[in-house]
């Protein structure tokens, strides 16, 4: 049992889990909530095997790296943050329907790290800027913020769906009794978005200490640093609007995605339509 | 006056504030797509003569010091500064309030109070102090005619998060000015065994004295066996009034800082000359050779000749070069050397410990940037102003005990800036731990 092998499991077991959330809510069938927890956390345990093993496996090569340096590596170790987040989530606020929004981004990105042919999922050694210990620091505070947004954004999906005209027939009608109230989601977006913001402000702070050590510049505005800016501008226009201006309810499940987009972007859109310092990332 | 007072409130809005950020953001993304730095050349022919000098105009080659975006920089500093201004007494105000100053009907009219009438004695058994503290809530109290008032608060200085996050801002970009005004960047190029005691402004090219020189005593490249690069590392030697000072290994993550300067290993350049270093064995000292390829050296201390012959390379990297080494009257020997590793050589009696190398030159890149630690320093405030701001609630917490001749009463009342729910049912537990204890 290889690492890739784990990984790729987990990539099917994510898919079942996404499903099985899916059919808890079309099917209305909470009894099969344990069962849908229990196959996440299960696969959150084969990947986190899987990403163990592969940073095991750098060991045997001679190389002896954390599993985080490439493309393939940092996709996989998002949809594990996905994962554990959404877990978490639905553990404090008991927030079952929300997997069905939650887990397909993981199983996407999994699909993505698993099957796609432009990335290498080979275990490489590190170049010498990337020698650093403020890798795993400055990669785990982002990917935590990134994780933190994508469920906003997912919560924004499923209150923009909740928020519907309820007296008519049909199954998005159904499905929006089935979603917790409007006023709970709007809640934990809200909490989500300022769990992302902070974790994001430290990714951006640990990156330009290390930019600093590696480069002697803590800002160089470099396409991915203006545009993890950008991403901090705009959630933090959102927190503005919120507390000054009370936005709240359908705006703020707008502006969830629209923040979505931008860190897509940053994290995936720079990479291979801009080039800059963080060109690594791309292979 | 009333000019002045418009634009204070102008510059107070959070308006104005949510408007920069916008414009910052939108504007920003211009120097992401259209590359940063290039000559004029460069924009004219990647975007014709008219959009050049349209970017000419705007500084888009440059846009994030343009005059433009600087301005808006500044905008949001004027209006982090004059919202604090406008908003932090009256924070302060609450944050030193006299909590204890508040009547019972004041309580009473709070959302969410609750009230107990007490059959006469109830209330001497029930000690508010310990009941309080037993649930978290350590109180202070005041005696006044109409009864006793009990407060106890948690939080309080949480009201400053947001300022401190403000603040932090503005720390972070007094930092960065110190940098830029008190500080410089620039780059040297140096080959191995070459001083230098100025450097070159990045974006000037003009020469910056150091105020002590140094040396690059060795540079190499390590690579993976794919032949990825693996380690750039230069050997520096600091050198004050003509004395050796400080030798130091730097790597691409390990720079070294001697008075407030820093070298960072930032790139290198391969020569065709070689670096011969040469030990007779017995003596103390080995002697280094700066000499070109294929050119016949003179050691006369020792009488020894000695060239590269030959050599061979991947790309520009030499990886063995051929020796050719006669020590007086002995033959000539000729042997092939591994770049880098030093190894005894017999000729005759005498044997020699012999290291070739090509000539390198490291690129350094040099910074002096004073405000470094005041940017850190605005970081660490930024996290913790955050924490604060986001994770930590003002909590209070009002009874109060009156006693008149309609009997004793006890009011309850709560209030929380942020997270009301969770606060909500803290209110709860504390009203069933007074029922339970007025009824025990």
């Amino acid at each position: 049992m290889d690492s890739s092998q784990l990984i790729g499991i987990t990539t099917f077991t994510f898919l079942l889990s996404a499903l099985l959330y899916v059919a808890i809510l079309v099917f209305n069938a909470p009894r099969l909530g344990r069962i849908a927890t229990g196959f996440t956390t299960a696969a959150l345990l084969i990947l986190t095997a899987g990403i163990g093993l592969r940073w095991i496996e750098s060991y045997q090569l001679g190389i002896g790296r954390a599993p985080l340096t490439n493309m393939y590596e940092s996709v996989v170790f998002f949809a594990w943050t996905i994962a554990l987040f959404y877990l978490l989530i639905e553990w404090k606020f008991k927030v079952k329907s929300l997997g069905a929004f939650a887990l397909p981004m993981a199983f996407l990105a999994m699909a993505y790290a698993s099957f796609s042919t432009e990335i290498s999922r080979n275990i490489t050694p590190l170049i010498p800027a990337l020698q650093s210990n403020w890798l795993i620091a400055h990669v785990v505070t982002c990917f935590i913020g990134y994780a933190g947004f994508t469920v906003a954004a997912a919560l924004g999906v499923m209150y923009l769906l909740k928020n519907t005209d309820k007296t008519g027939p049909g199954l998005r009608t159904a499905l929006a009794g089935r979603l917790p109230e409007l006023a709970v989601i709007d809640d934990v977006i809200h909490k989500t978005m300022i769990f992302g913001f902070i974790w994001l402000s430290a990714g951006i702070i640990t990156g330009a200490i290390w930019a600093n050590s590696a480069w002697g510049t803590y800002w160089s505005w470099d396409p991915k640093e203006t545009w993890s800016l950008i991403t901090w501008f705009f959630y933090a226009i959102t927190l503005h609007a919120r507390y000054t201006r009370g936005w709240s309810g359908t705006r703020i499940a707008v502006l969830s995605l629209c923040g979505f987009a931008s860190m897509l972007f940053t994290y995936y859109g720079v990479n291979f339509l801009l080039s800059g310092l963080h060109s690594y990332g791309s292979g | 006056m009333k000019l002045f007072d418009q634009i204070w409130d102008f510059f107070a809005s959070v308006k104005l504030a949510i408007f920069t950020l916008f414009t910052l953001s939108i504007t920003a993304i211009i120097g992401t797509v259209i590359p940063q730095g290039e000559n004029a050349a460069f924009y004219v022919k990647n975007y014709g003569a008219k959009t050049a000098q349209f970017f000419q105009i705007l500084d888009i080659g440059d846009m994030y010091n343009s005059w433009w975006f600087l301005t808006l920089l500044g905008v949001l500093t004027a209006n982090l500064i004059v919202c604090s201004f406008e908003r932090i007494p009256k924070v302060w105000g609450i944050i030193q309030a006299d909590n204890l100053a508040l009547s019972a009907e004041r309580i009473e009219k709070m959302a969410g109070s609750r009230n107990w009438v007490l059959r006469p004695g109830q209330l001497q058994q029930f000690s508010v102090e310990k009941f309080l503290t037993d649930h978290g809530w350590r109180a202070t109290s005041r005696k006044e005619t109409s009864g006793t008032c009990h407060f106890s608060q948690s939080g309080r200085w949480s009201r400053l998060g947001v300022y401190i996050v403000h603040g932090s801002i503005l720390v972070i970009f007094v930092g960065a000015a110190v940098g830029e005004f008190f500080g410089y960047k620039g780059t040297v190029m140096l080959p191995e065994l070459v001083t230098a005691g100025q450097i070159f402004a990045t974006k000037t090219r003009q020469p910056i004295p150091l105020g002590f020189e140094v040396r690059c005593d060795s540079f190499i490249v390590e690579f993976y066996d794919n032949g990825m690069p693996k380690t750039y590392r230069s050997q520096l030697t600091i050198i004050e009034e003509g004395k050796e000072v400080l030798t130091r290994d730097i790597e691409v993550n390990t720079p070294l800082t001697y008075r407030g300067i820093t070298f960072y290993q930032s790139s290198y350049q391969g020569y065709q000359d070689f670096i011969v270093r040469i030990q007779k064995i017995g003596d103390q000292q080995s002697t280094l050779f700066n000499l070109p390829f294929q050119q016949q050296e003179h050691w006369e201390e020792k009488g020894i000749q000695f060239g590269i012959v030959n050599a061979e390379a991947i790309g520009q990297r030499v990886v063995r070069s051929k020796l050719w080494f006669k020590p007086g009257n002995q033959p000539a020997v000729v042997e092939w050397f591994d770049d880098n590793r030093d190894r005894v050589l017999q000729v005759g009696d005498d044997e020699y410990r012999v290291l070739v190398k090509q000539m390198y030159a490291t690129g350094l890149q040099v910074a002096k940037d004073p405000g470094v630690w005041i940017v850190y320093f605005g970081c660490g405030l930024m996290m913790v102003g955050l924490y604060m701001a986001f994770f930590m609630s003002h909590r209070r917490i009002w009874l109060y005990c009156s006693t008149d001749n309609a009997g004793d009463r006890l009011v309850l009342a709560g209030s929380a800036n942020k997270n009301k729910q969770a606060f909500g049912k803290t209110l709860t537990e504390l009203e069933q731990g007074i029922d339970k204890a007025i009824q025990g």
